[in-house]
């Protein structure tokens, strides 16, 4: 995909965030897509390609009245909007469509509207991981990481200091739900969840919905907000079982978005200003960070915990505090995508300065998939 | 609102010979005719090469312990937290998920790499699961 020939032009976040028990999910998908319609300047009529996840595109297109000529129903997990933004930009520059909308919500913590997640007794996952006391992604996501951490040399402290750093950010945004500031202690000592992790380690559990609108480049100008262009795109899949990943030591699917996303962009690292990495867990920012390649596996844990990725260090991540502390209503991708997309508008409640280009990373599953983007405010 | 139930496997057309093994205190895997490859979980084809001749054969039942948690909260229905989920990689290549039986359920007690051997677990009169526990000896 050529660079910089299709732009978000249209960002939004539900009007509120955290515990809303006034709006069912599909009212929360409408809330979103309304405020990112506004920050567009548009009409729903002027929306001609949509996209969505876990609930179906018709669902939604038919609650807010769109006539699409373009869907995508792609639903890999919390990173289904990397991939929706990758598919939108071919789709646009393919001439499929012109303006497309994006949606997530998740009735995450209220469950007003929402399928509980289920897993059939005959699948393979039912077969050969629920027999055995899985119960919700605390008790899978963490499995691989005293695996990780013994081949890479990782200490608790350091991988409890990605707790710490992210709350330093929240603290600088009146939106995170999570702002009072903690310690290596406090993570340590904070309740049990699944060894190694407990709750300070794990993401939070919240009401939300976001959108985006692109189109192309040349329309992009014309916009009230300042257009943020794709650079770099990419996407994979690994597997549903997250006992049958190739390895415990890195995820094949980050592996594969992530360099492929940077090839396309046509930059090295130094060159990105603002870096965001799906972070349902604190090992996340870590595989994230080598994953990508931005330092080697082994230094991953002291990178976090020496404050390179803190306010003032020199690779600012996760800057909205994340999902373990701004929100995570159980499909975290878009919240990612918002935060790049106001790093990139120069808007963010906790900007970086003269940011012009930011890698916004996401996991889809237990590392079963994985997206990648790269925004930038330049063309 | 009822209990919820622990969660039971049902096996299907391609898995059947690995339930029919735990049942008769087998662990069975699958090897390709063509390329030799061990895989898991069952299929009726090499996912390394995609050849359809493969044979069920009778594992080891040893391996090491490759990654694990203790699980605390939320305990899945059936099962008394803590216990371990764990990651067991077979001396034949790969790797299934289990529980490590047998030992206290405790950092200290499960350490990476340690000798596992399986152990069958009767469920009901359908299902028989594989576990593990410290290799003796």
């Amino acid at each position: 995909m050529r660079r910089n020939q299709v732009a978000v032009v249209g960002a939004a976040e539900t009007t509120e965030l955290g515990v809303i028990p006034t709006m069912s999910q599909i009212q929360l998908h409408a809330d979103a897509a309304l405020n990112a319609i506004a920050d567009a300047g548009l009409k729903l009529s002027d929306i001609d390609g949509f996209a969505t996840a876990v609930e179906s595109p018709q669902q939604v297109c038919h609650y807010l009245g769109i006539t699409p000529t373009w869907v995508d129903g792609t639903s890999v997990g919390g990173c289904s909007f990397m991939l929706h933004v990758r598919h939108a930009a071919a789709a646009i520059e393919a001439g499929l469509c012109k303006t497309v909308l994006i949606t997530h919500a998740e009735s995450g913590k209220s469950m007003i509207g929402k399928q509980p997640r289920s897993t059939p007794a005959d699948s393979l996952n039912g077969q050969f991981e629920a027999p055995f006391g899985v119960y919700g992604p605390p008790s899978m996501f963490p499995i691989p990481v005293l695996r990780f951490m013994k081949t890479h040399g990782i200490t608790h402290e350091q991988i409890a200091m990605v707790a710490v750093v992210q709350r330093e950010w929240a603290a600088k945004n009146p939106r995170a739900t999570m702002k009072e500031p903690i310690t290596v202690a406090d993570v340590l000592n904070s309740r049990m969840i699944a060894y190694p992790f407990r709750l300070l380690q794990c993401c939070l559990v919240t009401d939300g919905g976001g959108a985006l609108i692109l189109t192309s480049a040349d329309r992009a100008k014309d916009f009230p907000t300042k257009p943020v262009y794709i650079l770099g795109t990419g996407e994979s899949v690994e597997t549903p079982m997250v006992s049958q990943m190739e390895t415990f030591n890195s995820s094949r699917a980050f592996k594969v978005a992530g360099p492929l996303a940077f090839k396309e962009a046509g930059i090295a690292h130094d060159d990105v200003d603002h870096l965001m990495v799906y972070d349902a867990f604190a090992h996340l920012p870590l595989y994230g960070l080598g994953d990508l390649g931005f330092v080697p596996y082994e230094e991953t844990g002291r990178f976090i915990a020496d404050g390179n990725t803190r306010p003032g260090g020199k690779l600012p991540l996760n800057t909205n505090g994340g999902g373990l502390s701004y929100m995570h209503s159980g499909m975290y991708g878009m919240y990612a995508l918002q935060e790049s997309v106001r790093q990139m508008r120069g808007i963010a409640p906790a900007q970086v300065a003269n940011a012009k280009i930011s890698v916004c990373h996401g996991v889809g599953g237990m590392f079963a998939a994985s997206g990648t983007i790269i925004f930038t405010n330049e063309k | 609102m009822a209990e919820a139930a622990r969660a039971r496997p049902k096996p299907t057309p391609e898995t059947q010979h690995f339930w029919d093994g735990t049942q008769a205190g087998e662990l069975r895997l699958q090897r390709c005719d063509a390329c030799a490859h061990v895989y898991f979980p069952p299929r009726p084809f090499c996912p390394s090469c995609a050849c359809r001749k493969v044979t069920v054969f009778k594992a080891s039942g040893k391996g090491k312990l490759y990654s694990y948690v203790i699980n605390h909260r939320p305990a899945a229905p059936g099962f008394t937290p803590p216990y371990s989920i764990a990651v067991v990689e077979l001396d034949e290549g790969p790797r299934m998920m289990s529980n490590i039986v047998d030992c206290p359920q405790t950092p200290e007690a499960l350490e990476l790499d340690m000798r596992l051997e399986v152990i069958f677990e009767k469920l009901d009169d359908k299902i028989t699961l594989p576990k593990f526990r410290p290799a003796k000896g």
